[in-house]
């Protein structure tokens, strides 16, 4: 009775596609139930219009898609200036320096024991106004002065991890300090990095909703205007998560990929 | 005997700490150009922090250390343009694991000699032909073996053109079979006029390519004598006991 489960495909497609889609169905049901019960009337079909409409044969971006470009834009503006902050903070805590060492002890407390929204709040309402920053800046800043934090820890893991004699090697050879990172040592510490870092770019995108309440156009408050505007609440709340869920998934996927390709090298 | 041909490596002196533990007590030694000195002694007797206090992996915090005629106070780097003229073999080969051989050799000429590629491959291909591995320059380090990886790491400073090579226990990590193979290379360089230092403690090799062997202890130079002299006939009690233990073994068996 037990033995077709015991072989390794059936088991595999058990655990890979039953099981989940099981989990789905009744997650599914659930949702459609609640909603009968509140007497939610389901109305999918205009959900189309809020992604891309047409007119004269012509498509264009609908909001939800508008927002997600300025999600996406932001997230990887800050993507960018988070490496930056990351690794820039990372070189400080190792280096020689006790006011660099400081610094950057200072600016990792600050940023780990302080809630985001607030973070936010205090860019956008002190410091924008006084540094002349306007909102887009303002969200950038801060989602990436906040993600750079964490990913400074992962840096100097990644570059503590480089055995000493690497560095030794480039030295003896007469390299310059910039070039024996440039080409010994950041190369093979962004190697190491590229499955946490892949995990700091999800974070980024998912973080970056919390831009909405500055009133930038993003993805999440595309969503909020809409249903009051329509009143879809369900139809468009499950939408916004569906696209975050893509886009995340695609990131993963993307990285695991490249993963791959690198250990076959 | 090798004359007394004008240092190039000279240490006055030279003391240095390890928090309170001292690894080098007043090391006075000069190493003449051209010169081939092996320095052999206990694990723990400063034999390594000696070596990389010529190219300044360490630095000394007492006494003088000279370079090609520099002089090198307690905790003074190397002047950029020395660095390279000086190259070093090390114990675990440190080739970088995600270049290819060719590239390993062709980097640091590109960087600090001012070769274009073309040059600087051309050149790591000839030093490749020289410790006979011309036909590993597109496989990655961890492609080849032990004892390939050490030669590569030798064509690699030989690039450089370095006047001084260092090497710091080059064999210690390879399997017996493949230390013959890197002795070789090593052998064949002697005539090549470059300055070596080498530590290790594969005693025939000593006898055979040094002109001068460095006995260290407890962080100091016990004797220094030709290969000859000093296994033939070593004059201090602590040397006889060194060579007695390690070389009782190979003698016997």
């Amino acid at each position: 009775m037990i033995g077709p489960f015991r072989r390794p495909w059936v088991r595999r497609a058990l655990s890979n596609w039953i099981q989940p889609a099981a989990i789905a169905g009744i997650l599914v049901f659930a949702v459609m139930r609640g909603a009968e019960n509140i007497n939610y009337r389901w109305q999918w079909y205009r959900v189309d219009d809020f992604l891309f409409t047409s007119e004269n044969g012509s498509w264009a971006a609908g909001p939800l898609v508008q927002g997600l470009f300025v999600t996406l834009e932001i997230s990887v503006l800050s993507l960018v200036l988070t490496l930056v902050i990351g690794l820039a903070t990372a070189l400080l805590r190792l280096s020689s320096s006790v006011v660099g060492r400081g610094l950057a002890r200072g600016y990792l407390e600050l940023i780990r024991n302080t809630p985001l929204l607030i973070q936010l709040y205090v860019m956008y309402f002190v410091l924008g106004p006084i540094l002349g920053w306007g909102q887009t800046t303002t969200a950038i800043a801060c989602l990436a002065a906040f993600q750079g934090a964490y990913t400074s820890e992962i840096f100097r893991a990644g570059l503590r991890a480089i055995p000493r004699g690497q560095v030794e090697a480039g030295d003896s050879l007469g390299l310059t300090r910039l070039d024996n990172y440039r080409y010994v040592i950041l190369p093979q510490v962004l190697r190491n990095m590229l499955p946490p870092l892949t995990n700091e770019a999800v974070s980024l995108v998912k973080n970056s909703s919390i831009v909405s309440v500055i009133a930038i156009f993003d993805l999440t408050t595309q969503g909020r205007n809409l249903i009051a505007d329509t009143f879809l609440t369900f139809e468009i709340w499950l939408t916004v998560a569906a696209i975050y869920l893509a886009v995340t998934l695609a990131l993963s996927t993307a990285a695991a990929m490249a993963e791959r390709r690198r250990a076959g090298a | 005997m090798s004359g007394e041909p004008k240092p190039i490596i000279a240490f006055e002196d030279v003391s240095k700490w390890f928090g309170t533990f001292q690894v080098l007590r007043d090391v006075d030694l000069g190493i003449g150009e051209g010169e081939c000195v092996v320095i052999c002694g206990p694990s723990g007797s400063g034999k390594s922090t000696l070596i990389r206090c010529i190219n300044r992996l360490e630095t000394h915090d007492q006494g003088a250390v000279r370079v090609h005629g520099v002089p090198l106070g307690p905790g003074e780097r190397l002047p950029r343009e020395l660095r390279g003229k000086i190259g070093m073999v090390f114990q675990s080969f440190n080739l970088f694991p995600h270049m290819t051989v060719l590239r390993n050799l062709a980097l640091a000429p590109m960087r600090n000699l001012g070769m274009d590629k073309d040059k600087a491959e051309e050149t790591a291909l000839a030093y490749l032909e020289r410790v006979h591995i011309g036909d590993q320059a597109e496989k990655y380090p961890d492609q080849l073996s032990g004892g390939q990886q050490q030669r590569v790491a030798i064509a690699r400073a030989l690039c450089m053109q370095p006047d001084i090579l260092l090497f710091d226990e080059p064999t210690s990590s390879l399997d017996p079979e493949m230390i013959r193979e890197v002795l070789d290379v090593i052998f064949e360089l002697t005539d090549s006029g470059i300055t070596m230092v080498c530590v290790t403690h594969e005693m025939g090799f000593a006898r055979k390519v040094s002109d001068r062997v460095v006995f260290m202890d407890h962080g100091e130079i016990v004797e220094s004598a030709a290969p000859d002299a000093f296994f033939d006939a070593p004059r201090e009690e602590r040397t006889r006991a060194f060579l007695n233990q390690i070389l009782h073994y190979e003698a016997s068996a």
